[in-house]
């Protein structure tokens, strides 16, 4: 085959990869370096206006990013946890293991906003049922108005909603496990908690590292739970990247500067999951 | 002010007049059955006239029920009386200016009507077609009250169709406030006489003493006050309201969010401080999580019959007058509480001063994109939308969110013949909305500048970061100042003069 015919196959693959993966990040930059706003709505040229504002200026952004970190690295680690344990829990015969699989997978596939809506109601203060519940107690908590709870509100949301996630991955892992190292280990006397601690996880890391990472990169992402439950609030108490990047972009009309901060956060997602994703190599993987 | 309300009492007793007899369009539309179909340029009967079969209208409005509920109505109305096919898209209050600018900037017109707050104005007059002279001209139009005409205009041109008209106002618990054994009570345990609070400290008082115990013997705990203090939840239109009284002073002109010849910020002044020191303290008498509240729960709040005091839009009252509600009779209307000093730049210290200030709350309002291939469709629906009959039914549903912006509208006696109000209430709710309409010369209209929402939401986050805590009120607004003054940089101070001197000539004006 003539070597120029190769490249005619390939085209039509290499032009939808440029239209849906190159063009949109293209677009973002080039929109970064202008100054397009609600008054001002054109694709200008301001050089590197937009970035120098974004890492000399605006001290809000760079916490919503410290407070993103602490809940997507929370919300992963009591997912991935949870998560372990209910697979655990169902890979082996147990009476309704059916019923369980499907009932732990039930609310992934609710709808996010539809949930915290739900969840926003549970917690509201001085109107749902959870605070009612505990006034018999004497005790109602600031769910949505303490800065530390608001937290912990939006923690507890995220972990309910996305550990099915975690927990469907993991249980595919333990069902492709091969069963020989199993044997050899009951063989040679290993207790359950041996089992685990030397065989069933470390055949587990590279799914459990695959997991963690696709997890951190939709928690990265956390924005309907926070628009939801909290605006952010109270103050800036729950305020993530995303929503930061949504208020600048689409509350402010700001798009050029909010695609500057767009195209920033992806660069710095990009070298922390790689970094973290080598971290965890070196920790979950026996013999690194 | 005399002859105005002999005019009105005529117009009433006009409109009253149709109320006693229903008629063919009150059988087929029991939305207007107290009143029947009204004569006017958009009544049903002039709506059956037209023919719009085998037209499309696209509408973007509010979620409902505010606002999207009686767009929705009014839609399938239109649609059963001229043949029209209306599609009407409902969008949470915070993306509507970005769902309708969105396609205005790209060139595009997905809606042929969309509605928004009448503050979007500036940005959006670009992208909308001019109200045309036979709609500014008609009888229905002439009932608009003077600042509802300006809200919808600029340069001299309606931009914008009236549909509802909003103030901020104090709403109140008339059985608390007005029993002898509560405000001997309240004058044994604080020295102080309890009635309807004259300055924002008597409200925070008067509130932080009914705070948390059940003082309407329902078994149930209350609390002071119900407030929108949600972030990015209209929550700047609240804090606008606590501080006027203690920042719009009436012997100083020249803008009240800024100076207008230096565009510097004033939102940091010693006014806006105080203002915003009170609203910290007014979270210790807020129901449970009332620092979350946005209007929504307000609403439920006050109109469930929860708190003491609330201050916002109508609707709230409407709720607590409704049919349904547990207190309905039980509520009074006041102007908003005012101080007693208020700062004055030009001295650069307080004038000790007893001061009150309307904040007129521009609110929902609807126009015609440019783009729209049905523009006499378009302004037809609006029109009848906004015609006497739909619009007397509209303002007695609180959820629907229309409020009155018609002269005909502050006339007590249609409130006490159609919706049952007790004369004393409905008088007082007309009158002082009226006051505050066209009786007041110390008024404070929102901003419509370039780029308002960034000024908005600049003060949302800063007076949000005072409420949690994490600002004191003087650093809060510290912050917002230093924001406001990058964006007026970024938009440049003679684009935002311009656009701030049409605000502020209202304002100054006697």
């Amino acid at each position: 085959m003539n070597f120029k015919h190769k490249y005619l196959f390939l085209l039509p693959g290499l032009l939808v990869l440029l239209g849906i993966l190159i063009f949109p990040i293209g677009f973002t930059v080039r929109l970064s370096l202008s100054s397009w706003d609600s008054f001002y709505p054109a694709l200008d040229f301001i050089g590197l206006d937009n970035y120098v504002r974004l890492f000399t200026d605006d001290k809000r952004f760079w916490e919503a990013f410290g407070r993103l970190s602490l809940l997507s690295l929370t919300t992963v680690f009591l997912q991935y946890v949870i998560g372990f344990s209910l697979a655990l829990m169902v890979w082996k015969e147990i009476v309704f293991q059916r019923f369980f699989r499907v009932l732990f997978l039930i609310p992934m596939m609710t709808t996010p906003v539809i949930m915290t809506v739900i969840w926003r109601t549970f917690f509201h203060e001085s109107l749902g049922p959870v605070n009612d519940l505990l006034s018999y107690f004497d005790v109602t908590p600031l769910w949505l108005s303490s800065e530390l709870l608001a937290k912990f509100t939006v923690i507890l949301v995220e972990v309910w909603q996305w550990t099915p996630f975690m927990f469907l991955l993991l249980l595919a892992g333990l069902l492709s496990l091969p069963k020989e190292p199993f044997l050899a280990a009951s063989i040679d006397g290993a207790g359950p908690i041996r089992t685990f601690v030397y065989v069933t996880f470390p055949l587990m890391a590279p799914i459990s590292i695959g997991a963690i990472i696709i997890r951190l990169i939709e928690a990265s992402k956390i924005m309907d739970t926070v628009y939801v439950l909290t605006s952010g609030g109270p103050g800036t108490a729950t305020e993530t990247s995303s929503f930061y990047i949504f208020i600048k972009g689409l509350r402010e009309f700001q798009f050029g500067y909010s695609a500057a901060l767009s195209f920033t956060y992806l660069i710095i997602m990009i070298i922390s999951l790689t970094i973290i994703a080598k971290i965890l190599v070196k920790l979950m993987v026996r013999g690194n | 002010m005399k002859r105005t309300y002999i005019s009105l009492l005529a117009v009433s007793v006009a409109l009253m007049g149709g109320t006693a007899q229903a008629d063919k369009w009150s059988d087929q539309f029991p939305h207007i059955k107290n009143t029947g179909d009204i004569a006017g340029e958009c009544s049903y009967e002039a709506m059956s006239q037209k023919d719009y079969s085998g037209q499309k209208l696209t509408i973007n409005t509010h979620a409902v029920p505010v606002m999207g509920e009686p767009t929705a109505l009014h839609a399938e109305q239109f649609s059963a009386l001229t043949g029209a096919e209306v599609n009407v898209i409902h969008t949470p209050a915070g993306d509507l200016y970005s769902k309708a600018m969105v396609p205005f900037q790209a060139g595009q017109a997905p809606y042929d009507i969309v509605f928004g707050f009448s503050n979007f104005i500036r940005d959006w007059k670009q992208y909308l077609e001019p109200v045309p002279a036979k709609y500014v001209n008609m009888a229905q139009m002439k009932d608009v009250t003077q600042s509802h005409i300006d809200v919808n205009t600029w340069d001299g041109e309606m931009i914008q169709f009236p549909i509802d008209g909003d103030r901020h106002y104090l709403k109140y618990r008339k059985d608390v406030i007005d029993n002898p054994e509560y405000q001997a009570k309240y004058k044994a345990e604080t020295g102080n006489e309890l009635r309807i609070p004259q300055t924002w400290k008597e409200y925070g008082e008067m509130a932080a003493f009914f705070n948390d115990w059940d003082w309407d013997n329902d078994g149930e705990l209350e609390y002071g006050s119900a407030e929108v203090m949600k972030k990015d939840d209209l929550m700047f239109a609240a804090f606008f309201s606590r501080s006027v009284a203690y920042s719009k002073n009436p012997r100083v002109k020249g803008g009240f969010f800024f100076d207008l010849e230096t565009m510097e910020p004033l939102i940091n002044g010693p006014g806006f401080v105080e203002a915003l020191g009170d609203w910290v303290e007014a979270t210790k008498y807020v129901p449970p999580g009332g620092i979350n509240f946005g209007l929504g729960d307000e609403i439920n709040s006050f109109g469930g019959g929860q708190t003491l005091f609330s201050f916002s839009w109508d609707d709230a009252f409407v709720a607590a007058m409704q049919d349904d509600s547990p207190i309905k009779n039980k509520v009074g209307v006041a102007p908003l509480p005012g101080s007693n000093r208020v700062w004055n730049r030009d001295s650069d210290a307080w004038d000790d001063t007893y001061n009150q200030a309307p904040y007129i709350v521009w609110g929902w309002t609807a126009a015609v994109a440019k783009k729209s291939e049905n523009h006499e469709m378009a302004f037809d629906y609006l029109c009848f939308f906004a015609n006497d009959a739909n619009h007397q039914a509209d303002i007695a549903i609180g959820r629907f969110g229309v409020n009155p912006f018609k002269k005909s509208d502050f006339v007590a006696d249609l409130y006490v013949e159609r919706q049952g109000w007790d004369p004393e209430i409905a008088k007082q709710y007309a009158d002082t909305l009226m006051e505050m309409e066209e009786g007041s010369t110390n008024r404070v209209f929102p901003l419509r500048v370039p780029g308002v929402f960034q000024f908005n939401s600049a003060i949302a986050t800063g007076t949000a970061k005072a409420l949690a805590g994490q600002l004191s009120p003087q650093e809060a607004l510290d912050e917002v100042a230093a924001e406001w003054t990058k964006i007026v940089d970024r938009i440049g101070a003679d684009t935002i003069r311009e656009a701030y001197a049409k605000g502020v000539a209202l304002e100054d004006a006697e």
